[in-house]
């Protein structure tokens, strides 16, 4: 992660009341994930410890401290999408990418697209009434 | 028929079943013709999406389930295309509705301050800059508006002990983490009517003091965000918000903060210490934040239906919301009918309707066509109710009288192919996973109520593990120190309750 970048995403957002989720979400954001080694510059930074950045970064699922995968389907696992087979579907789904390195597939709780349900995000694309057919067509589309 | 303007959705749910791709091809077609297309929120007649609207001679009429390639056939075959339904204002389930909140959703640019105010935006603000704070405060408290975000806690009461607090400053927070499974109805205004939510926030602003509103949005609704962030800018542009506002003596600003996937962060202690920047944990109450809320100073956090009820209130009167509902449940309840049900959407009617005429005679059944089983109200911490309890008028007296509770508004469908001992489980299951770890018979309890359940599902000394599991649910009920694991004991003991052939058999 490139520093002088994780410091200008610093000085953006350190005025902000509350700045310590702004700026995680804009580094998660241009980098897809939060590599534990900066917690260090944001924790001198924002005069704070290191456990309490630690802490916040563990704490909610949206902050990764991996590199994610080039596709990621976020399936829907909640009441709405379970009533509608999102569980079979889950089993599919990862039945379809099990040897594809590329794609990795979340379970998230509600997408607030209940009902279109089975529902999920691929990419960062809304999906609707969501089927193995359509997963595997975008898949194939995004590779292509 | 003569089409003078086309409205397509851009709302998350219509993006999902293809109205980008819609989009495209009547751009396309339309390229040499002088038909504006105007991207609107959505109706929330989900099951017709992509639903298209054309504005015609004869009123605007709609097109049902629009992909990108009928599009050139609609434009040739006009009324005679098997996805042509007439018009909009004839649609049954729209038409039965009485929208109130939801009024003009779904119907012009949400972006467009004009549009906006000349379907009647801004009106209520107007008026509440003519009224004292002890007056606006009287108006809300005698609506008996009620917050949506799930408590059903009176408006007006909380405005009032806000604005009665000595302080130095005061903050509004518009709770839109909107975490509940089976609920959509925040993000669909915030995508389709965005400037009601802004001058609901600034009449709130008015009301209590308040010169600073937060937004706690999920980050879960990248569309809503975007939206919000354009509005604000637009109305800050058009001096709704800023310093002196609108030629007033009033000032109020607003800022979108994005959650970042943590279900505990819509309970409003937990989402004030995400936005402080920490944990998302849940303080100990007392105090209210009312009293001490975000960075310790006097905090009115609602729902944002709740204050995007607000204008309608202040424009309209008391009386006229008063007026709708029934029992201690005053106004316009937003039902969102989703799961596994035919006509799936928004239904915006006065408190009191019965659960029965909502799924049969607005949703009209399972889409599977096999018989409704069971249905879970108010998200995930909702009862799971049976046929026998279909009658139940939606109010959160009747309701909680019966076990149950409106939450949000939101209703999941399930058939006949549900077993409740996988439902209850996953109730578990879920709390499990979006416990904030504050407490021990949440955190623990949780996955030990899991694993009573998987050897219920196996079969494993049944009715002695269906005792230590409702064991397990009083201590959580009574020793947890939030709603979350408080509540987490109503989807699992309600679905024992009422559905005891699938547990012993
Ligand atoms: C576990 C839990 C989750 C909640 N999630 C939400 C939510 O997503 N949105 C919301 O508006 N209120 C939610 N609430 C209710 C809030 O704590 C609070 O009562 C509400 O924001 C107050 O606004 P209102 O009076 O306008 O309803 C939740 C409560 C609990 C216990
Ligand atoms: S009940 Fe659960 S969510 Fe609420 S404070 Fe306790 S551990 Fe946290
Ligand atoms: S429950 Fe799956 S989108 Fe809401």
């Amino acid at each position: 992660m490139d520093q002088k970048k994780i410091k200008d995403i610093i000085e953006d957002n350190r005025e902000k009341e509350g700045s310590l989720l702004p700026i995680l979400h804009a580094i998660n954001s241009s980098y897809g994930y939060i590599d534990k080694s900066i917690i260090p510059i944001i924790a001198h930074s924002l005069n704070i410890t290191e456990a309490e950045v630690s802490g916040v970064l563990s704490f909610y699922h949206d902050f990764k401290t991996k590199p994610p995968s080039k596709n990621i389907i976020k399936l829907c696992m909640a009441e709405a999408c379970q009533s509608m087979g999102c569980n079979d579907l889950y089993l599919k789904i990862s039945n379809l990418i099990n040897n594809d390195n590329n794609t990795s597939i979340e379970k998230v709780y509600c997408l607030g697209n209940c009902s279109l349900s089975p529902a999920a995000i691929i990419n960062n694309k809304y999906f609707g009434r969501l089927t193995l057919d359509k997963v595997t067509e975008f898949l194939y589309n995004e590779d292509k | 028929m003569k089409i003078s303007k086309v409205f397509i959705p851009d709302d998350s749910s219509s993006l999902s079943v293809g109205s980008e791709e819609t989009f495209l091809a009547f751009n396309d077609q339309l390229e040499s013709e002088s038909i504006d297309i105007i991207r609107t929120g959505s109706r929330g007649l989900f099951w017709l999406e992509p639903l298209i609207e054309f504005e015609t001679e004869i009123g605007r009429v709609g097109f049902k389930n629009v992909s990108n390639n009928e599009v050139g056939k609609i434009l040739t075959e006009f009324e005679q295309h098997p996805n042509y339904i007439g018009l909009i204002d004839e649609i049954e389930f729209l038409k039965k509705q009485e929208r109130v909140t939801f009024a003009n959703c779904g119907k012009y640019n949400p972006l467009s301050v004009d549009d906006y105010i000349k379907n009647g935006g801004l009106t209520g603000l107007k008026k509440a800059l003519t009224l004292n704070q002890e007056q606006l405060t009287e108006v809300i408290t005698k609506s008996g508006l009620r917050g949506r975000g799930g408590a059903g806690f009176p408006t007006g009461i909380k405005f009032k002990t806000v604005l009665n607090a000595v302080a130095e400053k005061k903050y509004i927070v518009c709770n839109a983490d909107e975490g509940d499974s089976g609920t959509y109805a925040d993000r669909m205004l915030m995508e389709g009517d965005p400037f009601l939510l802004i001058e609901g926030m600034v009449i709130a602003g008015i009301t209590v003091g308040a010169l600073k509103g937060y937004i706690y949005l999920r980050s879960e609704y990248p569309e809503a965000f975007t939206k919000l962030k354009n509005s604000i800018d637009i109305a800050k542009s058009k001096n709704i918000i800023g310093s002196n506002l609108l030629g007033s003596n009033k000032s109020f600003d607003i800022e979108v903060r994005l959650g970042a996937g943590a279900y505990i962060c819509g309970e409003e202690t937990a989402l004030l210490e995400s936005l402080e920047g920490k944990r998302g944990q849940i303080r100990s109450k007392p105090p209210l934040p009312a009293y001490e809320g975000l960075f310790g100073f006097p905090t009115a956090v609602n729902n944002v239906i709740t204050l995007a009820t607000l204008p309608i209130i202040i424009s309209k009167g008391f009386n006229f919301y008063s007026s709708l509902g029934s029992r201690n449940s005053r106004g316009t309840l937003t039902i969102q009918l989703t799961g596994n049900i035919k006509n799936g959407g928004l239904i915006e009617v006065p408190f009191g309707i019965k659960l029965r005429e909502v799924l049969y005679n607005y949703g009209m059944g399972t889409l599977s066509g096999r018989p409704i089983k069971a249905v879970q109200v108010g998200g995930p911490l909702g009862a799971y109710w049976s046929e026998k309890l279909f009658d139940t008028p939606l109010d959160y007296e009747t309701f909680q009288e019966n076990g149950g509770m409106i939450g949000h508004g939101g209703i999941v469908v399930f058939d006949d192919n549900i077993d409740l001992r996988f439902q209850a489980k996953f109730a578990m299951e879920f709390c499990s996973i979006e416990s904030c770890g504050k407490c021990t018979p949440c955190r623990i309890g949780s996955v030990r109520g899991k694993e009573i359940l998987e050897k219920i599902i196996f079969g494993d000394n049944v009715e002695k593990n269906i005792k230590l599991l409702l064991d397990l649910c009083d201590i959580m009920e009574n020793g947890s120190l939030c709603a979350f694991g408080g509540l987490i004991p109503i989807p699992v003991k309600s679905a024992i309750e009422n559905f005891k052939e699938d547990f012993i058999n």
